[in-house]
């Protein structure tokens, strides 16, 4: 076993292999493609597991190679090493990943382009595998970027449609502006201590100037909130929901928009350095946190309501962070996978039987859609705080912690939860009580679909009991239980769940008031934020390169090109009125020349 | 100084007959015209004895093959003047266009 967990690059490698021979050969293969594609995640999966079974304590597991050479003395290497984190990250990949493999096959069953769909998948495993087992900056940098392509591939999976599309583009290219922040850091930290794997850079973090560090830790943030859909590049995850259920589920519910959460936490050595960088951490995870939950209690798509509600629980992990508690902020990202791929495949599977994913549409899928209407329930009682859910130990831990250290904070989360309490019951009722809606005929999914549902259900509730397990293997502390704390969130969350719940039967009476609907439509495009970028951003760009295009490339480019060739002409034509065929007029222009020449030469030569 | 002018001004002459006259016979003229004023600068910088060194010989021989040269050249241009009067019956260059592009 210590042989195979010593193939640490395997982990990587392996599902990059898979997915390339699934994208080769998905033809050939049929309908065993998913059943080949479900190995890279189980793969990932089981040296996830195994290590955390072997145990981290003693010596991490790790290798590198040297990848380039730098000017004479420094040389870049990439590699890996497995701790706790590590493992622990592994897992939640490797298993959200297989899972989601499982539900695509009877989500995406008869769909075109089912090879490309699981190679994809194969490769954001791979990636995710990546970012997860460096051992350093640049292997993190590689697996960041291939996992963005990655969703930028499956968030466009249905390239034909152009919202598909465009939200590919959106999310790629507002991620992308983290992903310089990301690279800054990199080069900086490159500058000042010319290494970038982890013990190198920890090791060299205290002697650093302050400057240095808050700079590289306030860049590495700037990474880590495009990537995690936080405030103000929050804009794209609203929009990625234009993707395939199971991948929203995977990608931006569970990994990758976590990843952000795992950068500070990877780099928690040199990120707690500054304060300066933890106090802007606490005042972006605060913002978004209640920003995005506000945002999800008017939304009418019920993937709407869980992306909002991904970017606001991100915004909870980011301010544990903000405080300190990066443990926290670990256990929540754990919790919130389980139970937020949970839901987002319930969605899937709500999607999937009735069609729609209008909310309005929806209503009394309890009685007609069992399995997924007990999971869901399970998924919304954990993400709202309910007690002895998952997501009520990890979220207390980060109201506790918040507490101690930032009160004011702390009240903006506490409200928070309340809305996340609120919104989960809204969007519970309308769409599984009541009478149904539309016009379909709700059908609960094949067991592929179901299985998934149930296995994360059980996690969801379980996992919360995995406390203090999770922090001493990842190595951080663990706050006890605070009984206030519990007590005031859990008030809170019964609260947000009575009161979303009567709200949502009573059809929005509030809303008929002009000023509070003009409210609820701002919320519901996630504040404006959008138009923001169109106007701010998006409208002068335009207008700049309307003017590059009119002026400067259609006029004095396009001019000079296509000129050329009528300008020739008309000097051919000027010209040709000189060649009359006389030969005496040849020679006079000859005499005129040489006469010329001759007074040119003697003016040049007068002083000889 | 004066040589220069004078033989300058006589090329000129030369020249401009060459390019304004519109019968053949006064271009071959005007031709030895402007070879006179040649042949008058080459004999008369070798009577001055500068600034063509010690070869004065040479350049009074090279004045004499210009002469030469001339009548050669007034011999076969004549000839081609009757041979084109025979044929256009006319010896005006600007009604002798048949190779005009």
């Amino acid at each position: 076993m210590a042989a195979f967990l010593d193939l640490g690059w395997l982990v990587v490698l392996l599902p990059m292999l898979l997915a390339v021979v699934v994208a080769l050969f998905g033809r050939v293969l049929g309908r065993f493609t998913p059943a080949v594609a479900i190995l890279a995640p189980l793969w990932v999966l089981a040296y996830g597991v195994l290590s955390l079974v072997e145990g981290l304590h003693d010596a991490p597991r790790s290798g590198s190679v040297e990848w380039l050479t730098v000017g004479a003395a420094d040389s870049l290497t990439v590699g890996w090493a497995v701790d706790g984190l590590t493992a622990v990250m592994l897992v939640v990949v490797g298993l959200v990943a297989a899972l989601v493999v499982l539900f695509s096959v009877g989500y995406m069953h008869g769909e075109n382009g089912l090879p490309r769909y699981f190679a994809s998948l194969c490769l954001f495993t791979a990636a995710m595998s990546m970012l997860v087992v460096a051992d350093g900056l640049v292997g993190l940098f590689i697996g960041w970027e291939l996992v963005g392509a990655c969703s930028y591939l499956l968030i466009g999976f249905w390239f034909t449609r152009p919202a598909a599309a465009k939200a590919a583009v959106k999310a790629f290219l507002t991620t992308r502006v983290g992903d310089v922040g990301l690279l800054l850091a990199l080069a900086l930290l490159w500058r000042e201590v010319g290494d970038l794997s982890y013990a190198g850079l920890f090791a060299a973090a205290p002697s650093l100037a302050p400057a240095t560090v808050t700079g590289a830790s306030l860049l590495l943030l700037v990474g880590a909130i495009g990537k995690s859909a936080q405030f103000p590049l929050q804009i794209w995850l609203p929009d990625a929901m234009e993707g395939p259920t199971p991948v929203s589920a995977l990608i931006h519910a569970a990994t990758m928009v976590a990843a952000g959460v795992f950068l500070i936490a990877r780099t928690w050595p040199l990120f707690s350095l500054s304060p300066d960088a933890l106090a802007m951490t606490l005042a972006v995870g605060g913002l978004t946190a209640i920003g995005a939950a506000a945002a999800a209690l008017v939304q009418t798509d019920i993937k709407k309501v869980l992306a909002y509600s991904t970017i606001s629980q991100l915004g909870f992990m980011f301010a544990a962070l903000g405080v300190g508690a990066w443990g926290a902020a670990v256990f929540h990202l754990v919790t919130h996978a389980a139970f937020k791929a949970l839901l987002f495949l319930g969605s899937g599977s709500v999607i999937h039987g009735s069609g729609t994913q209008e909310l309005e549409e929806m209503g009394g899928l309890f009685r007609k859609m069992p399995v997924t209407g007990v999971t869901w329930l399970i998924g919304a009682g954990a993400l709202a705080g309910l007690p002895p859910l998952a997501g009520f130990f990890s979220k207390d831990e980060i109201l506790h912690d918040v507490a101690l250290a930032e009160p004011v904070w702390a009240i903006l989360l506490f409200g928070a939860s309340l809305m996340t309490a609120f919104y989960v019951a809204r969007t519970t009722r309308l769409a599984f009580f009541d009478a149904y809606r539309g016009d379909g005929h709700p059908h609960e999914g094949g067991w592929s679909m179901r299985l998934p549902l149930i296995a994360l259900a059980t996690l969801a509730a379980a996992v919360g009991f995995a406390g203090a397990w999770l922090a001493e293997t990842i190595g951080a502390h663990h706050g006890s239980l605070d009984l206030r704390v519990a007590a005031a969130s859990t008030l809170l969350a019964v609260l947000g769940l009575l009161a979303g719940w009567k709200v949502a039967g009573a059809g929005h009476p509030g809303l008929k008031q002009p000023r509070l609907a003009a409210l609820a439509d701002l919320m519901r495009q996630g504040w404006g934020a959008d138009r923001l970028v169109e106007r701010v951003l998006l409208a002068p760009v335009a207008s700049a390169s309307q003017f590059l295009y009119r002026f400067v490339d259609r006029q004095a480019v396009d001019g000079i090109a296509e000129g050329t060739a009528p300008f020739a002409r008309r000097v051919g034509r000027a010209f040709s009125s000189l060649q009359s065929g006389d030969a005496q007029w040849y020679a006079t222009m000859l005499g005129a020349g040489a006469v010329a020449l001759l007074a040119v030469v003697s003016y040049i030569g007068r002083g000889l | 100084m004066s040589l220069l002018v004078i033989t300058v001004g006589l090329f000129s002459l030369g020249l401009y007959g060459v390019l304004t006259r519109r019968d053949l016979v006064a271009i071959l003229a005007s031709i030895e015209v402007m070879l006179g004023a040649a042949t008058l600068l080459l004999v008369g910088l070798a009577a001055a004895g500068t600034p063509m060194g010690t070869h004065e010989g040479a350049v009074e021989a090279t004045g004499v093959m210009v002469i030469v040269l001339a009548a050669a050249e007034a011999a076969i241009g004549l000839a081609l003047v009757i041979s084109v009067a025979r044929r256009f019956k006319t010896t005006r260059v600007d009604e002798l266009a048949e190779v005009k592009g």
